[in-house]
C-alpha cells in the first residue's frame, strides 16, 4: 500500500514539473502521434476495402462459377447450365419463379474525377433478380433501366468517383451509346462500384452470344448451399464452383487487404521502434534533468521502486497523449475519405472509404503504450539506479 | 578538414543521447529506401520501358481480345520496323495463388522485340523445335525451383481446351534473365500455335500487340497512324508507349506516390523533431564552450559550421548506416516478391537523393541551435558561465 | 621601460538594464608597457572585467580609444576582432574553460586550428606550451582527470601557444587553494620574466597581486594606482 502512495507521490509530482521540460516531452508526444496516425490512416485502407468488399457478401445467396475460375472474369457459363442452376434444389422460388440473376461483366475505361486519369470499371449485365439476390440494393434516383434497350443504372459510389456517369447522361463505350437512367444504392459494397444493364443487351453489345459468367441465387435456407452444391455437383453438365456470396468476396478482397496489412504492419513497426529511440531520448534528457529531484526524493526516504515506476509512468502517460491525438487525427482526416482503386482478381475498380474503426484506434493506443513503457523503462532504471549522494553534491 | 576531431567529439559528447538520435535517424532513411523502391515498383517498371516499343490494346479494355488480321495491317503502317503478339494465359501453377505471366507468343518476333532478355542459343532453339516447349525467366524457375527438362502443368482458368481438359502441360526448354536489375523475368512464354490449336474459343485473337518504332520516326505519330486504321471498325484499338501503357495500371491503383510521400513526410518530420531537440540542448549545454572558443578567436561563422555541422555528421552516420540496410533488404525482398510486384528497386536516383535529404535534415535539425551559438556575445555567456 | 603595448585613452563603458543607463568605466585612461604585470584590483561591480575584455577585443568601449600594440580595437569590425585575438592575445579565466571533450593536448592545441600551421607543427607546439607549463606527461587526460592547478597550468599553456605578447587573467587563482594558486602565480612571473609575456591581471587575493609588477586599483569606473609592498 505504501509502494503504491508513494509511486502515486512521485508521480504527481513528475507530472508537475513537466511543463519545465516542455521540449524533450513534446518530442515523445508526437513521435508517437506520428506512429499511431500512420498506422491508423494505413490499416483504415485495409478495413474499408474489406468491409466495403465483405459487406457484398450475404450468407443467403449463393454464387455459382465454372469450376476453378479465380473470379467471375475467368469464368464461363451457358444458358443450359444457368437453366440446370434455376431448377436445383435449395434455390428460392418466387411462386413458381426461381430467384436467381444470371450475369456477365466487361471491363470499361471511364475516366476518374480525382486524377483524370482512365480506370477499370465493371459493367455489368444483370437479369431481373438482380435486386432481390443481393442485400439492401435499392434505387437511388431515377428509374430501373428497361429490358433490351441501351439503358443503365450506376453505383453511387461509382457516380461520385468517374466522370460523366450522372442520372440523364449518355455514355460512349466502343461502338454504342447508353443512357444513364438512374442510379443505386447497395449498402456501401462493391456493387455500388459497378454500372448496371440488361444482360441481354450487353451480350449482344460486346457479342458474347448467350453466355454468362456467373449466376447469382437466392437460398431458401442458409443450409440449403449444401443441398444445393451436392445437386450440381451430381450433374455431369455442369461443373462449378459454388460458394456463398460471402465467401466469393472474403476471397476477392484478400488479396488487396493482404498487401496492405503486409505493408501497413512492418512499417508500423519500423515507425515504432524509431518512435521508442524518441521517447528514450526525451525520456533520459528528463531523468537527468530531474537528477536533483529524484536524489532529494531518495534522501527524503522515497524507495528506488517508486522513482522507477513513477517515470515507465510519465513515460507511458506522454505515449498515451500522442497515441490519443494521432488517433483523432487520423480519425479525423482519414475517416471516410473515398478513394478507388484497382482490384486485380476482378481487374476493376473498387470504391471504398477509408474505415478508422475502434479496434483500429485499440491496437493504436496498445502501441502507444508499448512505446511509452519501452521508451521510459531504461531511463528509468538509471533514474532509480542515481547514486543519491553524489547527484546532491552536485547541486 | 582540421575541424573534423572537435566537431567528432562534440557529436559524442553524450554517448546515449546521440546514438539514440542516431538510431532515429537510421529507422527513417531505412524506411526511405523501403518505400522508395516500392515506390518503383509501383511504377510498373516506367523507367525500363523502351521509348521505341509501343502497344496496342483493344480501344474498350485490355480485357478484349483483337483479331490476328490485325499483324499485316499494322505491319504496313508507315514508321513502324516490326510487329509482333501476345495475349494473357492467365492461369496458375498448382494453387491458385501461384499466378504469374504466361504469355502464348511467336518465339522468334518477342525475343526480337525484347532483346534485353538473354537465353543461350541451344535452349532457344530447343524450344522453337517443341510446340508444347516453353521458357520461363530466372526468378519464376528460381522461385519453383525448376530445371530445364522438367514437365509444367498450368492450370488455365480463361482457356479451356478442344478436349475439355483445363491444365496446359509444357516441356522446360530453357531459362532466360536479363542485365538489367530493374527488369523483371518473372514470366513464362511459350508457343502461341500451341494456343491457338488446343483453345475451345476465341480461335485468331490476340491479346495485344507489341510494335517496334523504326529510328527516327515519332511514336506519338506512329500511335495515332495504327488507331486509325481501326477506327470505326468492331475492334477499335487504343496504342501507347510502353511506358505510358505501364503506367496506365499504376495510375488506377490511386495516388501510391503520394501516400508514400505523406509517410515519409510525417517520418520525417519525427525525425527533424527529434534531432532538432537533440541539437538545441547540446547547445544548450555548451553556451560556455562555444564563448570560449570565440575568445580563442574562433569567428561567429565558423561556429555556425561547426554546429551545423556536428548535426550533418549525424544525420549521415545514422543516414548511411539505414541505407545500407535498405539496400540488403531491398535485394531480398525483390527476389521474394517478384511474381507479386515486379521490379522492387533501389535507384541511384533514389540513393543520391537520400544522401540530399540526410544533408538537408541536418541543416534544418541543425539551423536554430547553430544560429544561436553563432550570435552569442561572447560576454553574456560567460558571464552566464 | 620599453614602449607601450597597449593604451586606453578616454574609455567609457555604459550598459542599458532595462530602463536604466549603468556606466561601468568613466574616462578611464591606462598604459601598459611592453613586458608589463599589472595587477588590478577593486569591488565586485567595479569594472575590471570590463577593462579586461576590452584589453581583449571582447567587448568595445561606448568612448574613447582601445589600442593594443598596431591595432585600434574600438574601431574594428567582429570578425577582425576574432582574427586579432587568435594572435595577439591568449586569457586564462577562473574557472579554466576547457573544453571536456578534448585532451590536454588537444586543448592546447585549438588555438592553432586558426592558423595554417600543419598538423605535424600543430603538435608540435601545443607539447613545447605544454612543456613549459610542465605537464607533458598529462597530455593524453581529460580535463576531468586532472586537478584545478593542472587544468589551470593547461589553460594557461593554450593561452600562450599561438605565443601572444598580452596574456588576460581574470581571476586566475580565484578557484584554488593557497599552494597551487601560488604555484600558478609563480608560473605567470616566469612567462612575464623570461617569456616576455605582458600580463594584466584581475585579481581579489591580495597576496596574488604581490607577484606582479605594479597594482592599480580599480573602483566605480576608475583606475587609481596603488604601491606594492
Amino acid at each position: 500500500m505504501r509502494a503504491i502512495n508513494q509511486m502515486l507521490a512521485v508521480t504527481w509530482l513528475n507530472l508537475r514539473n513537466l511543463p519545465q521540460r516542455v521540449g524533450s516531452s513534446l518530442v515523445a508526444v508526437i513521435g508517437v502521434a506520428a506512429v499511431v496516425l500512420v498506422f491508423a490512416a494505413v490499416l483504415s485502407m485495409a478495413q474499408g476495402f474489406e468491409r466495403t468488399m465483405i459487406t457484398a457478401g450475404a450468407d443467403d445467396t449463393a454464387i455459382i462459377l465454372r469450376d476453378g475460375a479465380t473470379s467471375e472474369l475467368t469464368s464461363g457459363m451457358s444458358n443450359e447450365q444457368v437453366l440446370i442452376i434455376a431448377d436445383a434444389p435449395g434455390v428460392l422460388k418466387d411462386g413458381d419463379q426461381s430467384v436467381l440473376s444470371a450475369e456477365l461483366y466487361v471491363i470499361v475505361d471511364v475516366r476518374k474525377i480525382s486524377n483524370n486519369t482512365e480506370a477499370n470499371v465493371p459493367f455489368r449485365g444483370v437479369q431481373s433478380g438482380a435486386f432481390d439476390v443481393r442485400k439492401n440494393v435499392k434505387l437511388a434516383d431515377g428509374r430501373m433501366f428497361e429490358e433490351g434497350k441501351n439503358e443503365i443504372v450506376v453505383g453511387r459510389a461509382a457516380q461520385q468517383e468517374f466522370v460523366g456517369l450522372e442520372t440523364g447522361s449518355t455514355i460512349r463505350f466502343g461502338q454504342s451509346e447508353w443512357q444513364i437512367v438512374g442510379s443505386f444504392e447497395a449498402g456501401g459494397s462493391v456493387s455500388e462500384s459497378e454500372l448496371w444493364t440488361d444482360v441481354r443487351v450487353l451480350q449482344s453489345a460486346y457479342r458474347r452470344g448467350n453466355s454468362f459468367q456467373s449466376v447469382r441465387v437466392k437460398l431458401q435456407a442458409d443450409s440449403s448451399l449444401e443441398e444445393l452444391k451436392a445437386a450440381l455437383d451430381a450433374d455431369p453438365r455442369i461443373n462449378p464452383d459454388v460458394f456463398t456470396e460471402k465467401e466469393y468476396y472474403s476471397g476477392q478482397a484478400e488479396g488487396l487487404t493482404q498487401f496492405i496489412k503486409l505493408v501497413g504492419y512492418p512499417l508500423t513497426i519500423l515507425m515504432s521502434i524509431g518512435a521508442i529511440f524518441g521517447a528514450l531520448n526525451s525520456m533520459y534528457s528528463s531523468v537527468s534533468v530531474r537528477g536533483k529531484e529524484i536524489a532529494t526524493l531518495r534522501a527524503l526516504g522515497f524507495g528506488p521502486f517508486s522513482i522507477l515506476l513513477s517515470t515507465i509512468v510519465e513515460s507511458a502517460l506522454l505515449a498515451l497523449v500522442g497515441g490519443i491525438i494521432g488517433g483523432a487525427v487520423a480519425f479525423g482526416v482519414f475517416n471516410g475519405f473515398q478513394v478507388s482503386t484497382l482490384n486485380g482478381p476482378s481487374f476493376s475498380q473498387v470504391v471504398f472509404d477509408f474505415a478508422v474503426t475502434p479496434d483500429l484506434l485499440v491496437d493504436g493506443l496498445q502501441a502507444a503504450l508499448v512505446i511509452g513503457a519501452f521508451g521510459g523503462l531504461f531511463p528509468a532504471i538509471r533514474a532509480a539506479r542515481m547514486p543519491v549522494a553524489q547527484a546532491l553534491r552536485e547541486l | 578538414m582540421k575541424y573534423f576531431r572537435l566537431i567528432w567529439k562534440n557529436v559524442w559528447r553524450k554517448k546515449i543521447r546521440t546514438s539514440l538520435t542516431i538510431l532515429s535517424v537510421f529507422v527513417a532513411f531505412l524506411l526511405f529506401s523501403l518505400l522508395s523502391a516500392f515506390g518503383f515498383a509501383f511504377r510498373g517498371g516506367v523507367d525500363v520501358a523502351d521509348a521505341e516499343r509501343l502497344i496496342v490494346i483493344h480501344k474498350v479494355s485490355l480485357v478484349n481480345l483483337l483479331p490476328m488480321s490485325y499483324l499485316n495491317r499494322i505491319a504496313a503502317t508507315d514508321g513502324i520496323a516490326f510487329v509482333t503478339h501476345a495475349t494473357w494465359f492467365g492461369g496458375y501453377y498448382q494453387e491458385p495463388r501461384n499466378q504469374f505471366g504466361q504469355f502464348p507468343v511467336d518465339p522468334d518476333a518477342y525475343f526480337a522485340m525484347y532483346p534485353e532478355f538473354n537465353i543461350s542459343t541451344e535452349q532457344f532453339e530447343a524450344f522453337k523445335r517443341n510446340r508444347t516447349g516453353a521458357v520461363v525467366g530466372q526468378e519464376l524457375a528460381d522461385r519453383f525451383g525448376w530445371d530445364v527438362g522438367d514437365r509444367i502443368p498450368i492450370q488455365a482458368t480463361i482457356w479451356s481446351r478442344t478436349d475439355g481438359e483445363r491444365t496446359w502441360e509444357f516441356d522446360l526448354e530453357g531459362i532466360f534473365s536479363t542485365d538489367d536489375p530493374r527488369g523483371s523475368t518473372a514470366i513464362m512464354l511459350f508457343h502461341y500455335d500451341f494456343l491457338e490449336e488446343a483453345r475451345a474459343f476465341a480461335k485468331g485473337m490476340v491479346g495485344w500487340y507489341i510494335l517496334r518504332v523504326e529510328s527516327g520516326a515519332d511514336p506519338v505519330q506512329v500511335a495515332k497512324s495504327v488507331d486509325l486504321l481501326f477506327a470505326n471498325s468492331p475492334a477499335e484499338t487504343k496504342t501507347s508507349t510502353e511506358a505510358a501503357f505501364a503506367q496506365s495500371f499504376t495510375k488506377q491503383f490511386g495516388n501510391i506516390a503520394l501516400i508514400v510521400m505523406l509517410i515519409l513526410g510525417a517520418v520525417f518530420f519525427t525525425l527533424l523533431l527529434v534531432s532538432g531537440n537533440t541539437m538545441s540542448q547540446s547547445v544548450r549545454e555548451r553556451i560556455n564552450e562555444l564563448a570560449v572558443l570565440k575568445t580563442l578567436g574562433f569567428g561567429d561563422r565558423t561556429v555556425l559550421g561547426i554546429v551545423l555541422s556536428e548535426s550533418i555528421v549525424i544525420m549521415l552516420i545514422g543516414g548511411l548506416l539505414g541505407l545500407g540496410l535498405g539496400w540488403v533488404l531491398v535485394q531480398g525482398m525483390a527476389k521474394q516478391m517478384a511474381a507479386f510486384l515486379p521490379g522492387i528497386f533501389l535507384s541511384p536516383g533514389a540513393i543520391l537523393g537520400a544522401v540530399g535529404l540526410m544533408i538537408g535534415a541536418g541543416v534544418l535539425a541543425g539551423i536554430f541551435p547553430a544560429v544561436k551559438a553563432m550570435r552569442l556575445t561572447i560576454i553574456d555567456a560567460l558571464a552566464r558561465a | 621601460m620599453s614602449e607601450t603595448l597597449a593604451r586606453l585613452t578616454g574609455v567609457s563603458r555604459t550598459y542599458q538594464k532595462g530602463k536604466e543607463k549603468v556606466e561601468v568605466l568613466h574616462q578611464l585612461n591606462l598604459e601598459i608597457p611592453d613586458g608589463d604585470f599589472v595587477a588590478i584590483m577593486g569591488p565586485s561591480g567595479s569594472g575590471k572585467t570590463t577593462l579586461l575584455n576590452l584589453l581583449g577585443g571582447l567587448d568595445k568601449p561606448t568612448a574613447g580609444t582601445v589600442m593594443v600594440g598596431d591595432a585600434e580595437l574600438s574601431s574594428m569590425s567582429n570578425s577582425q576582432l576574432s582574427r586579432w585575438r587568435s594572435n595577439h592575445v591568449g586569457f586564462i579565466f577562473q574557472f579554466y574553460n576547457l573544453l571536456p571533450v578534448l585532451t590536454a593536448h588537444r586543448n592546447v592545441e585549438l588555438p592553432l586550428l586558426l592558423t595554417n600551421f600543419s598538423a605535424k607543427e600543430r603538435t608540435k607546439r601545443a607539447s613545447i606550451a605544454l612543456d613549459i607549463v610542465g605537464l607533458a606527461d598529462r597530455a593524453k587526460h581529460y580535463p576531468r582527470e586532472l586537478s584545478g592547478g593542472q587544468e589551470q597550468r593547461v589553460a594557461i599553456a593554450r593561452a600562450i601557444v599561438s605565443d601572444p605578447s598580452l596574456l588576460l587573467c581574470d581571476e586566475p587563482t580565484g578557484d584554488l587553494d593557497r599552494d597551487t594558486a601560488d604555484e600558478i602565480l609563480g608560473l605567470l612571473q616566469i612567462l612575464n620574466r623570461e617569456h616576455g609575456k605582458t600580463i594584466v591581471m584581475v585579481t581579489h587575493d591580495a597576496q596574488a597581486a604581490e607577484y606582479a609588477k605594479r597594482m592599480l586599483h580599480c573602483d566605480k569606473g576608475t583606475l587609481e594606482a596603488k604601491e606594492v609592498a
